[in-house]
């Protein structure tokens, strides 16, 4: 009996594979297994034979089933170690590349500028870029014989309704007065054009106009608005600005608006005040305007301002050629558009 | 607008430097583009004498001086000019020095085998003249050794400055000094002591005033003149040239200098004709068709009947407050003339200017508007100057129609300063303020000065005090606040556009913004442009899109020119059809799919479904429901009739088009290989009902889906699309999806398996309900011709 124990005990020690365990096991525990004998002759023995024989075989099926689990899990991790050792691929080789796209930085600014201005309770307003006279011109108080109009600056669209391309945004302020009531707070984005192009000038660029109508607005508010624009747009507290008187049809009395700029490593950066440089033009809002738009202008009053979305970007970002705005050189855009993910939040911030 | 300093100090009596004066200008509105000193650049030059003049040994042209400098001993010069000669006193710049009007600095160097020190120096050298036949020659009392710029009381700061349009009286230096005044910058003097003249009084004369009438009193309505007979018109004094000079103006003659000086000075644009070159009396009236005029630029302008003009019996010989022409203007012979001093309207001169391309001193100052209550005095000026300067005897003056100097108010109501400039400036300040921008202030009302034409509200008055009193000193005042967090203010166009713009870039596609405009032949492959410009810049840029496709694609061959494998590009703007302006997302991807890779080897090129699915992606960024989208094959003309497709939700619905272009469009086009495009229709795109933020309510089904496969021959022409959505039609209850998942094409023809889901409700299905819905599935599909594969 405990030949026979020794003997299984053994074999099972000496098995080099799972198979040969399985057979062992088989042997020993299985149906007709040798063990399974044993087990099975408890049945016709008298008590007392049982009482001496039972422990012995039962101790038999424990060490048994204990030495194959053990060799087996040996065995197992034996050949897991064999298989580790020929599993291996070389990391370092890239990864399948997903393309990376671009957002434009003018569509970026864009929704800087939304976003800024929405926390001054300033809506986005749109119009049409082919308009007509009246709306890019008339109506803003610019008188036919204005040098604006000549055909120098202004293209013009064939056909007998004399339309143009809105030479500036302006005319969403009118679209606007005259499409819902005071007060207003509107912001205007979008293409305009102009007959003229060199090193620094596209007939196709981009403005943003703003436009407040209320009673009581002063050019006090108008400096408080752009101030803070300009230092939320451009992330800096050192931002200084001056209003200069100026003309624009439209406004009276007109301003044009400068931003102190300073060197930083050999780049003019908006921030300071080593000089000063033009950004925005803007002013108290003409009566004539108001009342071309059926307003009231002894009740509703207030100011505009308009400005280069393409500059701004430049002089944020330190783009320097505004001609690559408009190319669609990918090798541009990766180095100056956005990623989808820099989507300006108030919490988030407004630059990227 | 140029002028000196020490023309300001003319008319302004002032301490004050160039800086602080540069300074005011910009802050009361007159913006200063530059302010340079051409002392600066010749500091460096001295008066110096030629001792000595040799020839050279070498070169017969070339001269040997010795010059005194003024400084240690003389200097040896190599000169080549030819007045060079010994004891004149001319103009030296020594080894080192730059010289401005040949962009160069002097060496020490050997000249032909002479060592030369230094140079004597031209007016061109200079940058003082054209004059390069000799150098310069000073007169004999000239201090050796001194600063050649202070002597030649060059060292004067010239002043560039941008006058608005709307202000008329800053075209000339009166105005401006009295703009610097009014900032408290100085004190104006009296005109009369500015020309030094007694009396600015009009001068009675002998004789009859020369024949000079308008008959056309819109363009021209006052006509002033006066004759002055027995002249002679040499070079104007000295001072007047070294003005004109100084601001970059050629001296002519002193008639010429006379009225360009006056033009400076006081705005105020003359005109001069020798009357022995005219046929009869002068008359303004509207040119006839086919009146041409030799204008004093040398060119020649065809005139029409808007025009005014001012002409004798015989022919034009003034573009009225344009241009004179050339066959009576003065010349040293001329002797007996007759001064123009008239008003023209300033809308028929900036008509007139604009339609003949034509700019000039003159057109400047009428275009803006001159002062109409200064005709006599400006004629008064002109004449003692011209009697002053070339002698002669004056006619009376003739004065024909009357120049609209008629009194004008505004209301005048203080308290808009603060209300309208945002500042409160106290009445007396606002009242000396005005009236020393010539202003008269009685009671309510201010009686506008003649020069101001632009002023005619209350708003002009505010703008007036503000500018003067500074934009600076105004309070900044925050704009009132909605209470709470600020609200949202995008509309449901514009988030669409974000949203569709950041999907699309999160996808991996770049934003291009082109061109509105493409060329004709561009515009033509998508049907023709709506919008044609009239006056382009280039017929490249014509044409208004009606695609956003060509300019993607010209960005896509300049891409891949450069050497791009992979173009992936969309841009967000308008399409501009005959009704109205489009919002269109547009994507354009050319050549490979994506770089090759160590684990797929060759990439392909892109193709129709690769774009199909940004198509899809972005219409569901938009908010699209691609659920439901409907496809149907043939996006159109533009596109590759077998291998594009709209996507809508019905066929008045569409919503996208999407796949390869046409292949003659392509070529056209010469996009490169594997491109692939879509369109979203932005503004198709139905808005969503949802209206609640809440969702439904959730409930998980308590079954899992199990799932059956089927397999269909087809006829060849089914659309893939059709049998899903038949199949997903038979049980909309128990079927919760059918998804496309194999295609084959073998001997018993077109295969396609579609995998279903069905959803169990309460309880699973029993083998006879499934076999139930089978059957269905494939009763629908034998309805498109399908039969289930064997």
């Amino acid at each position: 009996m405990m030949i026979e124990s020794d003997q299984i005990l053994r074999e099972i020690a000496a098995a080099d594979s799972l198979s040969a365990v399985e057979d062992l096991r088989i042997a020993a525990l299985g149906k007709a297994g040798s063990v399974t004998a044993l087990l099975k002759s408890l049945g016709a023995m008298d008590a007392e034979t049982r009482g001496v024989e039972g422990p012995q075989i039962h101790a038999l099926r424990g060490a048994v089933t204990a030495a194959l689990a053990e060799k087996k899990a040996r065995l197992e991790d034996e050949q897991l170690e064999r298989r580790l050792a020929t599993e291996r691929v070389d990391l370092s080789l890239p990864p399948r590349e997903a393309p990376r796209g671009s957002i434009h930085p003018v569509s970026q600014v864009m929704d800087e500028l939304a976003e800024i201005f929405a926390d001054l309770g300033f809506a986005v307003a749109e119009g049409p870029e082919i308009e007509d006279e009246w709306h890019n011109f008339t109506a803003l108080n610019i008188p036919e014989a204005h040098p604006a109009r000549a055909m120098h600056d202004t293209f013009y669209v064939e056909g007998e309704q004399r339309r143009v391309l809105r030479t500036h945004t302006s005319p969403v302020q009118i679209r606007t007065m005259m499409g819902q009531k005071p007060p207003i707070r509107i912001i205007a984005p979008g293409r305009v054009y102009r007959s003229d192009s060199d090193a620094t000038h596209t007939p196709m660029f981009h403005q943003i106009e703003g436009l407040v109508i209320d009673k009581a607005i002063h050019m006090g508010h108008l400096k408080w608005t752009l101030e803070t624009f300009l230092k939320a747009f451009f992330e800096r507290d050192d931002i200084v600005m001056r209003l200069r008187p100026s003309y624009f049809p439209f406004t009276e009395p007109s301003a044009e608006v400068d931003v102190g700029w300073s060197m930083e490593k050999g780049r003019r950066v908006v921030g300071g005040c080593e000089g000063w440089m033009e950004v925005l033009g803007s002013g108290m809002v003409h009566s004539r305007v108001i009342a071309n738009c059926g307003l009231d202008p002894d009740e509703w009053q207030g100011f505009a301002f308009g400005t280069g979305v393409d500059r701004l970007a430049m002089l944020k970002y330190g783009m320097d050629d505004l001609r690559a705005f408009f190319d669609g050189d990918l090798r541009w855009m990766k180095h100056y558009g956005f990623s989808f993910l820099d989507v300006p939040t108030l919490s988030g911030g407004v630059g990227a | 607008m140029k002028f000196s300093l020490s023309w300001l100090k003319q008319h302004l009596i002032t301490d004050a430097d160039a800086a602080t004066i540069a300074d005011t200008l910009t802050r009361i509105g007159l913006e200063v583009e530059a302010v340079d000193n051409p002392a600066e650049a010749l500091r460096p030059f001295r008066v110096a004498r030629v001792l000595s003049a040799e020839r050279h040994p070498q070169a017969d042209k070339l001269q040997v001086l010795s010059v005194d400098t003024g400084a240690g001993e003389p200097l040896q010069v190599v000169c080549g000019a030819p007045n060079a000669r010994a004891r004149m006193i001319g103009v030296f710049g020594g080894p080192g020095t730059y010289v401005p009007g040949s962009d160069m600095i002097l060496k020490q160097a050997s000249i032909r085998g002479v060592e030369s020190n230094g140079m004597m120096c031209s007016s061109r050298e200079l940058q003082l003249g054209d004059d390069h036949d000799g150098i310069i020659e000073l007169d004999g009392e000239a201090p050796v050794g001194s600063s050649f710029a202070e002597y030649a009381g060059l060292d004067d700061a010239i002043f560039d400055v941008a006058i608005t349009p709307n202000r008329q009286d800053c075209m000339g230096v009166r105005g401006i000094a009295r703009d610097l005044a009014a900032a408290g910058l100085g004190t104006l003097k009296p005109l009369a002591e500015v020309y030094r003249m007694t009396s600015l009084d009009p001068i009675a004369g002998d004789g009859p005033g020369p024949d000079v009438r308008t008959d056309d009193s819109e363009g021209c309505p006052a006509f002033f003149a006066q004759g002055v007979s027995g002249v002679s018109n040499g070079a104007s004094p000295e001072w007047m040239r070294n003005k004109l000079t100084a601001i970059g103006q050629k001296p002519i003659s002193a008639l010429v200098d006379i009225t360009n000086y006056m033009s400076v000075d006081l705005g105020r644009p003359l005109h001069v004709y020798d009357r022995a070159k005219l046929d009869g009396g002068l008359v303004a009236r509207k040119a006839r068709p086919g009146e041409t005029i030799a204008a004093l630029n040398g060119k020649s302008y065809a005139l029409d009947e808007s025009m005014t003009i001012i002409a004798d019996a015989n022919m034009v010989h003034d573009i009225g407050g344009i241009m004179g022409g050339e066959h009576s203007s003065v010349s040293a012979a001329t002797t007996d003339v007759i001064i123009e001093c008239a008003f023209f309207d300033p809308v028929h001169i900036a008509r007139t200017g604009q339609k003949l391309g034509l700019t000039s001193d003159a057109r400047q100052r009428f275009e803006r508007g001159v002062d109409p209550a200064f005709l006599d005095e400006g004629l008064a000026i002109a004449t003692r100057l011209v009697i002053a300067i070339c002698g002669g005897t004056p006619s009376a003056v003739t004065r024909s129609g009357a120049p609209p100097a008629e009194r004008r108010t505004v209301a005048f109501r203080p308290e808009r300063s603060a209300a309208l400039g945002g500042i409160d400036v106290p009445l007396a300040e606002q009242v000396a303020i005005l009236e020393r921008l010539g202003f008269k202030i009685e009671g309510h009302e201010a009686v506008v000065p003649s020069w101001r034409r632009d002023v005619d509200g209350p708003a002009d008055l505010v703008e007036e005090v503000v500018r003067i009193v500074g934009f600076d000193a105004i309070p900044s005042t925050p704009l009132s606040r909605s209470e709470g967090v600020a609200r949202p203010t995008a509309t449901r166009a514009q988030l669409i556009e974000r949203r569709v713009r950041r999907a699309a870039a999160a996808r991996g596609l770049d934003e291009a913004i082109n061109w509105s405009f493409i060329g004709a032949g561009e515009a033509e492959l998508f049907g023709g442009a709506a919008q044609i410009l009239a006056n382009p810049i280039s017929e490249e840029m014509k044409h208004m899109r009606p695609s956003l496709i060509p300019g993607l694609a010209a960005a896509a061959r300049r891409n891949a020119d450069r050497g791009a494998a992979s173009v992936r590009l969309f841009e967000i703007g308008r399409r501009y059809l005959a009704d109205s302006e489009r919002p269109t997302a547009t994507v354009l991807m050319s050549g490979e799919r994506g770089p090759r890779d160590w684990q797929s080897g060759k990439t392909a090129l892109n193709d129709a479904f690769d774009v199909k699915a940004e198509a899809i992606a972005l219409l569901e960024a938009a908010g699209a429901p691609v659920g439901n989208l409907v496809l149907a094959m043939n996006a159109g003309p533009g596109w590759h009739p077998g291998r594009s497709a709209t996507l809508g939700l019905g066929p008045k619905m569409i919503l996208a088009a999407f796949g390869e272009l046409h292949p003659r469009i392509a070529r056209a086009l010469d996009v490169p290989a594997g491109t692939v495009a879509a369109e979203i229709y932005l503004d198709a795109i139905p808005a969503p009902r949802k209206v609640e933020r809440a969702r439904a309510a959730f409930a998980p089904p308590a079954l899992q889906s199990v799932s059956r496969d089927f397999a269909f021959l087809v006829p060849p022409d089914l659309s893939a699309d059709a049998l899903v959505r038949a199949i997903r039609g038979t049980d909309k209850a128990a079927i919760s999806g059918a998804r496309l998942f194999d295609r084959y094409e073998g001997e018993q023809g077109l295969s396609l398996a579609v995998e279903v889901r069905l959803q169990p409700g309460a309880k699973s299905f029993t083998e006879v309900e499934i076999a139930d819905i089978s059957g269905k599935i494939v009763a629908a599909a034998a309805k498109l011709g399908a039969s289930l594969r064997g």
